[in-house]
């Protein structure tokens, strides 16, 4: 993909284009895994500690807990991007904040607060999903594809 | 003739800056040149509703200071000339509706300062104002909202990402009086090199510096020796060191030790500023604060300003097009 | 008690993924996070992230790609239930907890917070 890009550009475009990009700091790839890693890690812990809670102190079943569980971590994530304080843990944990389902409550609720500016409906509401509607669009549309055709798939084999 | 070469100004009538201004926030009130500044905040909302309604402020104080410090009223100022990175540059035409001068809109991204200022002191040169304010501005939180996340958004910043500058900056330019006087312009080209990583700014505007500072150097028949100090407006560390190698390629000799960039100066390493600062607001800040203190002190004669912006929008991004840069040069000298 | 170790391992694995697609492969978060929605709902297809998170718990249902299976699990089970039209209606059956939480709190941050900068 990135090779149709560059057979849009001059020789010399193309030439600083590699200049600039040998000039260019590389991202810390392996010391960002690692944090990820240990930042994901440490929030799924978290969420299955929750889930421990959640079905040992309540009536939660092993898949019903999952529910309490998340929202848990949605509220402490919208609270940390209110304070501020969500930001500057991301910026070093990386896909470690933003994979798991904190990043999505992070996307929602940093929109929605700087947006309020705008107003509650075409601001907070109409910008909301700015970041995260991907993420929606996304995972519906291929639930549907997959669930099309596991139907199918099923209906044939049942043939 | 004021026309040199083929794009550049020589301002033969000597217009002054007879009053200058820096007004800052928070991040610039900790950087090394916090002194320079007229005024700092303390916080980024300045007391208003939104960031947008602090960026005007933040204008319209520098633009009022700058005025103020000139010893004239504002109702004598015949043009105010401004630009900014907000949509339909509101910053500047709403600072325009406060001050209630004949306002001429402008737009050159991070090189509006020296975009304005430029075309500031050509007005006065030509004998088409005796008075007129070039002035520009940035805020962190307009700008990223803009253009990248909203500020609480977790996205994780890369290496060569530059941090706006909360800051406006105004100059005003007189056709007498004191002060430092603006010399000539060099007014740029846009440059496209094919980059698209819009953390990566400095990368993207490096060969825009490097032609005009070639442009002003062919049009007026000088080099690098000629002046005390170059600074570009907002290449940051990355941008700097890219210009660098690419002036000694085309043939241009830079001594390092005059050539700097606002965007280093104005915040410290200590700073979690990644590559250095940017936005309207920084080359404007730093110019019209430190660099123009240090020639009314005596400590550098001759200087030129390489402002340089980067002309994409969010939707040119999100449609798969490459940045174009422009860089503005004009030089002051004591 | 292993099963908090697994969540650990499990989930730091995925955001692992996640950081190599951002920095190895340049990509933005929203389409690092698409990706592994749809690797999720995929997995979930072909019955792959059941057994996943029955083994690593949160591990496998805290990070984003479970949401993937569980809208293809509501997908399934619906129409199961009613036919190819539960393909339709029960996409976010299983997942509307995460759904209307994050949307109710986020509100609620609006009223109550400010951008901090």
């Amino acid at each position: 993909m990135s090779d149709m890009k560059n057979k849009k550009l001059t020789p010399t475009q193309q030439e600083y284009k590699t200049f600039a990009k040998s000039r260019e700091p590389k991202r810390p790839a392996f010391k960002n895994s690692i944090k990820a890693f240990i930042a994901g890690g440490l929030i799924c812990t978290f969420g299955q500690f929750l889930t421990w809670v959640y079905m040992t102190f309540f009536d939660f079943t092993e898949t019903t807990a999952s529910n309490p569980t998340v929202a848990t971590l949605i509220i402490i994530t919208v609270l940390l991007t209110g304070f501020g304080v969500f930001d500057h843990i991301a910026q070093w944990a990386g896909a470690g904040t933003a994979v798991p389902v904190t990043g999505f409550a992070n996307a929602l609720a940093s929109a929605a607060i700087e947006h309020r500016t705008e107003g509650f409906v075409l601001g907070s509401g109409g910008n909301m999903f700015k970041l995260a509607g991907p993420v929606i669009v996304y995972g519906v549309f291929s639930a549907f594809i997959v669930g099309i055709i596991a139907v199918v798939l099923k209906g044939l084999g049942g043939m | 003739m004021v026309l040199r070469g083929h794009q550049t100004w020589v301002y033969d009538a000597n217009p002054v800056i007879a009053g200058s201004a820096a007004v800052g926030g928070p991040f610039e009130a900790q950087g090394p040149v916090a002194a320079d500044f007229d005024l700092l905040h303390g916080d980024i909302w300045l007391g208003e509703k939104s960031f947008e309604k602090a960026e005007k402020k933040l204008l319209e104080q520098a633009c009022e200071i700058a005025i103020d410090k000139a010893g004239i009223k504002k109702e004598d100022v015949h043009f105010f000339l401004s630009g900014d990175l907000m949509n339909q540059i509101i910053s500047s035409s709403f600072a325009a509706r406060t001050i209630g001068i004949p306002y001429l809109g402008l737009f050159g991204a991070c090189s509006s300062a020296m975009e304005g200022l430029a075309l500031a002191a050509l007005l006065v040169n030509c004998q088409a104002a005796r008075y007129a304010l070039a002035g520009t501005s940035s805020h962190n939180g307009s700008v990223e909202k803009q253009f990248r996340y909203p500020t609480e958004y977790g996205a994780q910043k890369p290496p060569t990402a530059q941090w706006t500058t909360t800051g406006a900056g105004a100059a005003l330019v007189a056709s007498e009086g004191s002060g430092p006087r603006v010399t000539s312009a060099t007014i740029g080209r846009v440059v496209d090199m094919g980059l698209s990583d819009p953390y990566n700014m400095g990368g993207a505007m490096a060969p825009a510096a490097v032609d005009t500072i070639e442009a002003h150097f062919r049009d007026l028949n000088i080099d690098a020796r000629h002046y005390d100090l170059i600074a570009t407006g907002d290449l940051g560390r990355v941008g700097h060191e890219i210009a660098i190698d690419l002036l000694r390629k085309h043939g241009i000799e830079m001594p390092k030790e005059i050539f700097t960039d606002c965007g280093i100066i104005i915040y410290s390493e200590k700073q979690p500023v990644f590559a250095g600062g940017s936005g309207c607001g920084c080359s404007a800040t730093v110019t019209y604060g430190h660099l123009l203190n240090r020639l009314r002190k005596g400590d550098l004669k001759r200087i030129l300003v390489v402002a340089t912006g980067a002309l994409l929008s969010p939707l040119s991004y999100q449609q798969r097009e490459s940045i174009p840069c422009v860089a503005h040069a004009v030089s002051i000298e004591a | 008690m292993e099963k908090f170790l697994f969540a650990f391992l499990v989930g730091g694995g995925i955001c692992v993924i996640g950081q190599i697609m951002m920095d190895v492969f340049k990509l933005t978060p929203a389409h690092t996070l698409s990706t592994l929605v749809v690797a999720g709902a995929v997995l979930g297809g072909f019955g792959l992230y059941e057994p996943l998170i029955k083994f690593a718990g949160a591990g496998a249902s805290v990070p984003i790609s479970s949401f993937g299976n569980a809208l293809v699990k509501g997908a399934l089970s619906e129409a199961e239930r009613t036919g190819l039209i539960g393909v339709l209606t029960g996409i976010f059956e299983v997942t509307s907890a995460g759904i209307s939480s994050a949307i109710i709190f986020s509100f609620l941050g609006a009223l109550l917070f400010k951008a901090k900068g």
